[in-house]
């Protein structure tokens, strides 16, 4: 097999995991503070898909630049479905937050199909048929700027929780959630946040998303599932794992397209899954419990 | 005081007591009759008019919506659609189907996918019910000794024969000699069933002059390509053989795009997709000359004429061209359900599928000779056309006899590889 062939794979699974990772970074962090697994995380996504397709439709605005309303967006929806829906159940046991969020998820899709109907929607942007060579290697331009915009958010994600003032209180949540109220912190306030953080994350992991895929109001499962076979890859509540685990799965169901059969790939990230499960099951960056 | 009312005269009272009686036995005695000549037919309609099948199934359900009236016009017979979203799921075409029938469909008519056809012909069978596919290929649906189920469309099998044999017909008319194609199919039922067909019939077509040097199957739903793509951009072939659905075939052509491969054509050799309106309009230039070997219509058959008119007068912003296959095949399957009705005279189901059985009409609106079902429920015969996208049309190009326009191959982006 010709070597160009196989790094252009390479290059087209590492570009396409970088935006996984971002979509499961919003995952990771939701629980890696609030402890609660956002079951409706896929079809979160899917709706930031539909805002940006709607953005482009009414105003022609570019996908990466409907990022910031719609991240803003999200943020606010994010914080207020924590503050009232999310809050009250998060001392209830685990399989009450689960229902809470499949029928929240339930709702997110239905309610999609509703307003947009079944089929298949996309932005044509100027671009989105550009690609550009670096000798024999091929670069999908569309591709390209997603994954740099999902680096970018991660990069300024990780600058929050580690110099902001803030995003030290939320990880002292994290780290200890009765020291943190000893201390006086709003630990309420801050799994809010925290929420809208996430949300925040996933609405721009959508406006990127929709550059490389047509969305239809029943992809959100499966992308649920997708991030959530990254974040266990990655390490549960790992932020570094999570970007980690959505790039090993990309260039891994890449590979897996190439080198087995194109209709084997996800059966393949599962695979991946099962490994880790049985040889590192904390995941690959995350912390022994 | 005597009687003075004469026993047998007609009284008030008498009067009302016939009618009572009339009335009691209109209840019980019409029945009958209304069993041996009901006054409709009511057709089941299974389509995927939702999930990624979704635009072909709505096109497939133009031609149903039509149906009560033209062949009200042409038969007299009444017609009730019961519509059903098979959601492009199996499981869901067969509950459906289970639940038209105990809702009181007469005949069951569609789906528009090979998968779905199958769990629907068992439905139909074990509950004993007509089922007339519209457009599914895999051969094996009437292969299986059925009684209940018949088939107005060419199997994979005869969509590969003549698929291959127009692809001859293309190299010649167009005096090109491809030596090597790179072979792409969707992986469900449908697609595999044709690639069955073409592994079984490259071999013994001598004639054709490429070999297929890399064979890649892909999920129908996939939402990325890019890695099939570039494995079929590495096999350096001449030209890409595609069976594909519509979705992905628009997920495809972009990417071939994206990775600036170019080969001399796309030819499919007998699959939706490419000829559909939704691929004209997303894609725009891009969807041109791409080439669909395909069952088709024909534009000149006096019942076209007439079901044109019909589908102009419902969707006046479409153009039959987009949809005349999927349009006339439903419409014909729905025809067959209401000659078969008119003979028979009767909606028992066993009484109706002996009807179907006997049916031979020739007054029909795609290519090939009349609806007769063998043995086996199957119409033989049906003929196919060489369709190319040609100034955002789908065009027939081939056999020259029914062409409007002369086939382009290679495409012209060819000279850019």
């Amino acid at each position: 097999m010709a070597p160009e062939l196989v790094l252009n794979v390479v290059i087209a699974g590492l570009l396409t995991g970088l935006v996984y990772g971002l979509m499961a970074l919003g995952l990771s962090v939701i629980f890696g503070v609030v402890r609660v697994v956002n079951f409706a995380h896929g079809e979160m996504m899917t709706i930031a898909m539909y805002a940006a397709v709607v953005l482009f439709a009414a105003y022609r605005l570019d996908p990466l630049l409907a990022v910031l309303p719609v991240a803003v967006a999200f943020f606010v929806f994010g914080y207020a479905l924590q503050a009232t829906l999310i809050n009250p159940f998060i001392t209830r046991p685990e399989h009450s937050q689960f229902m809470l969020l499949v029928a929240v998820a339930l709702i997110m899709v239905n309610g999609l199909l509703m307003v947009f109907g079944p089929d298949a929607r996309n932005v044509q942007v100027d671009y989105q048929l550009e690609s550009f060579a670096l000798g024999p290697l091929l670069f999908d331009k569309a591709r390209v700027l997603a994954a740099a915009t999902a680096v970018a958010t991660s990069a300024a994600l990780f600058a929050f929780f580690r110099l902001t003032l803030l995003g030290k209180a939320i990880r002292a949540c994290a780290d200890n959630h009765l020291g943190a109220q000893v201390v006086g912190l709003n630990v309420k306030r801050l799994y809010a946040l925290t929420f809208g953080v996430g949300s925040a994350c996933v609405a721009v992991a959508g406006c990127l998303m929709i550059l490389l895929v047509d969305v239809t109001p029943v992809l959100g499962p499966a992308y649920t599932l997708l991030a959530f076979v990254i974040v266990i890859v990655g390490g549960l509540g790992s932020m570094p794992g999570a970007l980690l685990g959505g790039v090993l799965i990309g260039v891994s169901e890449a590979l897996a397209g190439l080198f087995i059969a194109p209709s084997a790939k996800s059966m393949f990230s599962f695979a991946l899954l099962i490994l880790v499960l049985l040889f590192r099951p904390q995941g690959l960056l995350g912390r022994r419990v | 005081m005597k009687d003075i009312v004469n026993p047998v005269s007609p009284t008030r009272r008498r009067l009302v007591q016939a009618g009572g009686a009339a009335a009691a036995l209109s209840t019980l005695g019409f029945p009958a009759i209304s069993r041996a000549q009901p006054a409709r037919l009511r057709v089941g309609v299974l389509l995927p008019r939702s999930g990624f099948q979704g635009f072909i199934g709505q096109s497939c359900q133009k031609g149903a919506d039509l149906a009560p009236e033209v062949i009200r016009e042409m038969l007299g017979v009444d017609i009730e659609l019961m519509n059903a979203d098979t959601e492009s799921n199996i499981d869901v075409a067969r509950t459906r189907a289970e639940r038209l029938i105990q809702e009181g469909a007469h005949v069951l008519v569609g789906p528009f996918d090979s998968g779905a056809a199958a769990a629907i012909a068992q439905v139909a069978e074990q509950r004993g019910v007509p089922f007339i596919i519209n457009i599914a290929a895999a051969p094996q649906i009437t292969e299986q000794g059925y009684k209940f189920v018949f088939r107005n469309f060419q199997t994979a099998p005869d969509i590969v024969r003549n698929g291959l044999a127009l692809i001859g017909e293309l190299f010649l008319a167009t005096n090109t000699v491809p030596r090597t194609a790179v072979f792409m199919h969707v992986n469900d039922t449908f697609g595999q069933a044709m690639a069955k067909g073409i592994g079984a019939f490259m071999p013994r077509l001598t004639q054709l002059p490429f070999k297929i040097v890399d064979t890649i199957s892909y999920d129908p739903a996939a939402k990325d390509l890019t890695v099939e793509v570039s494995k079929a951009k590495a096999s350096n072939a001449d030209f890409l053989l595609l069976v594909c659905r519509l979705q992905d075939s628009i997920i495809l052509r972009r990417e071939m795009v994206k990775q600036r491969w170019y080969p001399m054509g796309v030819v499919s050799p007998g699959s939706p997709g490419m000829y559909e309106e939704q691929f004209f309009k997303t894609l725009g230039k891009l969807s041109e000359y791409c080439i669909s070997n395909v069952p088709w219509y024909n534009p000149n058959a006096p019942l076209t004429k007439v079901v044109e008119r019909a589908f102009l007068k419902r969707n006046p912003q479409d153009r039959l061209v987009f949809h005349g296959l999927n349009v006339g095949f439903t419409f014909e399957a729905i025809l067959v359900a209401a000659d078969s009705f008119k003979r028979a005279k009767s909606v028992d189901p066993k009484v109706l599928t002996e009807a179907i059985r006997q049916t031979d009409i020739k007054d029909k609106m795609t290519l090939g000779g009349p609806i007769k079902f063998n043995d086996k429920g199957q119409v033989e015969g049906i003929g196919s056309a060489c369709v190319q996208n040609l100034n955002m049309l789908p065009t027939v190009v081939l056999p020259a006899a029914s062409a409007t326009a002369k086939p382009v191959f290679p495409m012209p982006d060819y000279k850019r590889a």
